[in-house]
């Protein structure tokens, strides 16, 4: 907007709507994501000439996963707009979704007139009293001339500190309402001051610690990731000589072809990386929570011999799980930045090859088939013909885990997964927000036969708009994860999760004008990627794979990382 | 161990809801939540007490402190405080042990604030233990209704021998 503009703007009232579209222009958003309805006519009529480009998705859900996978892809903030009642209440899933991985969104709802709040009023929800517990913020407006002020704030409140979704609900009354308009130029909100700087003593203290130290270990989570500290972990690990394990969050945090890289850990984590968290003498957790996946919840069994360092911008995640020997808040960049300062060597010499053989002994592996296709051969194709810099987008399940098993990513951002709300339906419509982000990159939505039908309705998304995802359905006719529990924990009794009845995906995808290929073999798997490779456009590949197939290694829920099981292969 | 803690709010809608909802949702406990306002105008005061080791006290802060319209927390049962609740209690009385009830109040600082045929309204202000053996002495008289605001609390301004730092 030029100084003309804005000085025209200020003279004269404009309606609450056109004041909300304004401050988005003011935020620089590119892409709103939205369905429309009867409390958003107005924000939608603003929407009509304005210049932000607005992608219509077939479902609340999957413009919000959409919103989120943009953001995760860029680490700008999303923002949703959704109707009141059950357009909000649709975007519940996708708001649980984005507070658990701490990702920046902004969250637009309508709502009923002022005068019809609390009557039970047509397509009326009480969306910030139901959203309370999994947003970081929510504004109700209930004056237009608040909306500026509200709408910086939320901007501000969701990308910083520890990033998460802000929701912000508009009356239609708010929205057709008029007020002069004028954009704060700052923001000042006295109960929100989140710590960037960690205290120099705590720095000193883990120098000291890794210098002590003889087996040290760093747990790379999501904030690495978040506060785009990846060149900064690399550079300390490498001179401090630190192996790291990286969480679901942190793939892509730290190069998966690295040597110091052990992959991940946890509940379908490497043996390196499991043995080196039971193990270790100094455990460095990075922006990561110590979620049950990686603890198992046996605190009792974990990381038993060590010290325990805990580095993260959310003071309150420091001791939730463990007990930390030195918290260190702060913002993760900033905190490795200074420790690089003076960066000491720990003693890890012998550490580093006992883990290295570990490595070579326990690899990820499966056993190949002549006549089946095997899950984890599509991965590694798909990593092996696109390289670590493809974004990969995940439900969750089985294919999920193989992901982050076989497909080494080399750079952050890179994997978009569910990873603590554990979201089915999120990876395809989070893979358009990123191929709209990134037009030219490589963007593949692994997903399941499961999770892909609950947001299948967004294939009109990418039809329409010519959005080159590439869904590469890992389909084993079943719920794999929820099958595989319940051979192992449940004597296989295989209680609903048969999936028979699925539609014909290749039909499908052409129903809506997508190039549809299947896949039953290896080389008609090569022949299906290669021709999505070089297609222009969306395509849906449906490999259908061994449906019998289970992720390894596995820990069960309630054992410790000790008692691995590792699957047929090497037991 | 028993924690009185006390938290300074912006006075918006829903704050009490989204403090009130933290605690539930972090499977928290609370005895008694108290909210008026604070000396600050726009500003309100949180009063909850709450049960809880020092991990538990230590998470209850911090993720009070995460929520936006949270200004300062305080947990008032380490450091040197005072501590109160009102108590209205209606016991049934007849012309006859009026005096008696009269009697066993006065000691309290307690008094008669409504009479009825048959009863009698008492208030008392105090710390819990005081406002319960009131209570006691009153059951035999038969208690009709009762009501209790929960605690409200401020620190002390000396404080002698000031007990441990609150981890915030």
């Amino acid at each position: 907007m030029t100084t003309d503009q804005k000085q025209a703007s200020t003279d004269r009232e404009l309606t609450g709507s056109e004041i909300l579209l304004r401050c988005l222009i003011e935020e620089k958003v590119e892409f709103i994501f939205g369905y429309p309805g009867g409390a958003v006519l107005p924000i939608y009529d603003s929407l009509y000439y304005g210049s932000i480009k607005h992608i219509l998705y077939r479902h609340e859900q999957g413009a919000i996963h959409a919103a989120d996978g943009y953001a995760r892809a860029t680490g700008k903030p999303g923002v949703v707009i959704a109707t009141s009642g059950p357009g909000a209440t649709n975007l519940v899933t996708g708001i649980a979704t984005a507070q658990m991985d701490s990702i920046p969104l902004v969250c637009i709802t309508g709502n009923v007139p002022q005068n019809l709040i609390g009557t039970d009023a047509f397509q009326e929800a009480d969306i910030t009293g139901i959203t309370m517990p999994i947003t970081k913020h929510s504004y109700l407006v209930q004056d237009v001339r608040d909306l500026p002020r509200v709408v910086k704030e939320a901007f501000h409140i969701a990308t910083t500190g520890r990033p998460g979704p802000v929701l912000i609900d508009i009356p239609k009354d708010v929205s057709n309402a008029k007020a002069p308009f004028s954009y704060p130029e700052t923001v000042s909100i006295r109960g929100y001051q989140p710590t960037t700087n960690p205290h120099p003593l705590q720095i000193e203290k883990l120098q000291q610690a890794i210098a002590e130290s003889k087996r040290p270990l760093i747990l790379a989570g999501g904030g690495v990731v978040t506060s785009g500290a990846d060149q900064q972990l690399i550079a300390f690990a490498e001179r401090a000589q630190i192996p790291v394990t990286t969480t679901l969050m942190g793939i892509g945090g730290f190069p998966g072809t690295h040597p110091l890289w052990l992959g991940m850990p946890g509940m379908h984590g490497t043996v390196a990386a499991n043995r080196a968290l039971l193990e270790c003498d100094l455990l460095i957790g990075i922006g990561a929570r110590f979620d049950d996946r990686v603890t198992m919840g046996r605190i009792d069994k974990f990381a038993t011999g060590a010290k325990i360092v805990h580095i993260d911008i959310d003071p309150a995640e420091i001791g939730k799980n463990v007990d930390t020997y030195i918290p260190i808040v702060g913002d993760v960049k900033r905190v490795l930045e200074t420790a690089l300062k003076d960066p000491p060597v720990s003693q890890s010499q012998a550490w580093l090859e006992k883990l290295k053989g570990l490595k070579q002994q326990y690899p990820l592996t499966y056993k190949q088939s002549d006549n089946m296709l095997k899950p984890q051969w599509v991965i590694q194709h798909l990593y092996e013909t696109t390289g670590g810099d493809a974004i990969v987008t995940t439900d969750v399940g089985q294919h999920q885990m193989w992901v982050a098993q076989y497909f080494r990513f080399s750079r952050p951002r890179s994997l978009i997964s569910s990873g603590g709300l554990g979201t089915m339906g999120f990876g395809f419509p989070a893979a358009i927000g990123a191929q709209l982000a990134y037009p030219d990159r490589t963007v593949i939505s692994v997903t399941g036969d499961g999770g892909f039908q609950m947001t299948a309705q967004e294939l009109a998304v990418v039809a329409l708009a010519n959005i080159p995802v590439k869904v590469a359905i890992i389909n084993n006719q079943c719920l794999g994860m929820v099958r595989q529990w319940q051979e192992v924990f449940y004597q296989r009794r295989y209680s609903e999760v048969d999936l028979s009845g699925s539609p014909d995906f290749v039909k499908l995808a052409e129903a809506y004008g997508v190039k549809g290929l299947r896949a039953r073999t290896v080389d008609e798997a090569r022949q299906a990627w290669r021709e999505a490779l070089d297609h222009p456009g969306p395509v849906v590949i449906d490999f259908q794979v061994d449906p019998e197939e289970n992720v390894y290694p596995m820990v069960a829920p309630g054992a410790g990382l000790d008692e691995m099981m590792l699957g047929d292969e090497k037991a | 161990m028993r924690h009185i803690i006390s938290i300074l709010v912006n006075n918006q809608p829903r704050v009490l809801a989204r403090v009130a909802s933290l605690f539930g949702r972090r499977n928290f406990n609370i005895e008694s939540i108290s909210v008026g306002e604070s000396e600050e105008p726009g500003l309100s005061r949180i009063v909850i007490v709450t049960h809880g080791d020092a991990r538990t006290m230590e998470q209850v802060s911090k993720h009070l402190h995460k929520l936006i319209d949270v200004i300062k927390v305080q947990d008032l049962s380490i450091q040197q405080s005072v501590a109160r609740e009102l108590l209205l209690v209606k016991v049934g009385a007849t012309a006859s042990n009026r005096a008696e009830i009269q009697g066993i109040i006065e000691p309290f600082r307690a008094s008669v604030v409504d009479v009825g045929i048959n009863s009698l309204m008492i208030q008392a202000t105090g710390d819990r233990e005081k406002l319960d053996a009131l209570i006691e002495l009153l059951r035999p008289y038969g208690i009709k209704e009762l009501a209790r605001t929960g605690i409200t609390a401020l620190p002390r301004s000396m404080q002698i021998q000031p007990k441990a730092q609150m981890h915030a």
